[in-house]
């Protein structure tokens, strides 16, 4: 079964290939219907398949990139990203990022640094898990209330709208985002994304798990808009950091190759996905992923405290990350298998319609 | 929109935040001061290749890097959105619209 293992040329280790295929392929789909690179899944998972931690961070990021080019692409040709608001994004994403990473290193020279970046990290994904349920909450009692009251439900509709009051701060330039269908000043999306680039910096994080539902809650974008539009910013701080990290010679660029290969049909269907489930399906599974995120930190936070319980809440954080993983994109499979099972079932009842 | 137009526009910001990223190398922060050397011996074509490079400079290996991921996704994906379009679904718009 020599077969089955690769030697790392810059690592050493050896590594089960078909579990970085595996790997890719499951970070790819979810990374593709949510619109996020995957940091947290990917680098736990590495690790389990034999990489030093160093490693596992750099290649994780370094293989970032390419699925989320490819859904990208894919979002792009469902008329899901906007580029106008990703490159703006951009710009504030990558002072963010510099900004946090030269508060990481103060904070190092302090001390402690773990416990502070963590107990952060906690606090930002029990927020963001709030802001979702909240916002599921109020969009079913408004639906509830217009059913009871014989009006048509607005597909339109949504729950938290803290959106429209940013909008109403017009400090010029005023932009209209046409795909996302958003009128505000350019400064919203730049201090957005400065706000989540420095967050990420701090947490050495890709960001995508902060920025989409900044995206849907703080700039007004629809889901599908958010996670495409995500997905470019993505890719393109997902090349920055394959060029940092690979610098500091922390890049396993075999490894990083060989996810691409699952990622790449990972991504593609966890971009078509999107197709069939309804931007309130999406925030929903996304605020279960990062429930389990921050349940996961959680244990790292005890594992940390308490030597005595380390193996354990280590073992169950990666257990719990990597199977959340698993039920994420077996889900995400299953809608993607019964949309297109609909789809082509509608186009030939379509087709023998037309014949008759 | 065609791969050129795409490519197009990432291109900018890509080339600009490969620039940037000196910045972070000056900068230091993340992995640790450790010199780790590539066992080139080991292996033969394109990795030997690959780990003399990484073994020689870290800025050539960085650039094959960032070269070598945004290629190969493009390879793949467009290969892979051969394979998609095999499904017979309409891969170029979206019917659900709504928040």
């Amino acid at each position: 079964m020599d077969w089955l293992f690769v030697t790392m040329p810059i690592a050493g280790v050896e590594i089960f290939w078909p579990g970085l295929v595996i790997l890719g392929f499951g970070v790819g789909m979810i990374g593709g219907f949510f619109g996020m690179g995957g940091g947290w899944m990917v680098t736990p998972g590495l690790n389990i398949l034999g990489f030093p931690m160093a490693f596992a961070i750099g290649t994780d990021i370094a293989q970032m990139a390419g699925p989320s080019l490819i859904s990208t692409a894919r979002h792009a040709r469902f008329g899901n990203v906007d580029y106008r608001l990703g490159g703006i994004m951009v710009v504030g994403t990558v002072g963010g990022f510099e900004a946090g990473a030269q508060l990481i290193m103060w904070l190092e020279r302090i001390g402690k640094v773990d416990i502070y970046v963590r107990s952060g990290y906690l606090v930002l994904l029990s927020l963001i898990a709030w802001l979702v349920f909240t916002d599921v909450a109020k969009k079913m009692r408004k639906d509830r209330e217009a059913r009871a009251a014989g009006r048509e439900v607005d597909a339109l509709s949504t729950g938290i709208e803290w959106h429209k009051t940013l909008h109403k701060i017009r400090i010029p330039p005023v932009i209209h985002f046409k795909k996302a269908g958003v009128r505000c000043s350019a400064w919203l999306p730049i201090l957005v994304s400065f706000f989540t680039g420095l967050m990420a910096g701090i947490l050495g994080i890709g960001g995508g798990l902060i920025r989409m539902p900044a995206l849907i809650y703080l700039v007004g974008c629809p889901t599908h808009i958010a996670v495409g539009t995500d997905l470019f910013e993505v890719a393109i701080s997902g090349l920055y950091g394959a060029a940092s990290y690979s610098y500091k010679g922390r890049t396993e660029l075999v490894a990083a190759v060989i996810m691409l290969v699952g990622a790449s049909i990972g991504a593609q269907i966890g971009s078509v996905a999107t197709k069939y489930v309804k931007g309130y399906g999406i925030r929903i599974f996304f605020g279960i992923a990062v429930i389990g995120c921050a349940v996961s930190i959680l244990f790292k936070i005890i594992a940390a405290a308490y030597p005595g319980v380390r193996a354990f809440f280590n073992g169950a954080a990666t257990v719990l990350i990597l199977g959340l993983v698993a039920a994420l994109a077996l889900y995400i499979f299953m809608k993607f298998l019964n949309g297109v099972r609909a789809e082509r079932a509608e186009k030939k009842r379509a087709m023998s319609q037309v014949a008759l | 929109m065609g791969a050129r137009a795409w490519l197009g526009r990432m291109g900018v910001p890509a080339a600009v935040l490969t620039v940037l990223a000196g910045n972070v190398f000056a900068a230091g922060g993340g992995g640790e001061m450790i010199v780790i050397v590539a066992d080139s011996r080991k292996f033969s074509g394109l990795e030997a290749w690959s780990a003399n490079l990484y073994n020689e400079s870290h800025a050539y290996f960085a650039l094959l890097t960032v070269l070598t991921i945004p290629l190969l996704g493009l390879l793949l994906g467009t290969l892979t959105g051969l394979l998609m379009r095999l499904l017979g679904i309409n891969l170029k718009s979206r019917v659900l619209a709504e928040h």
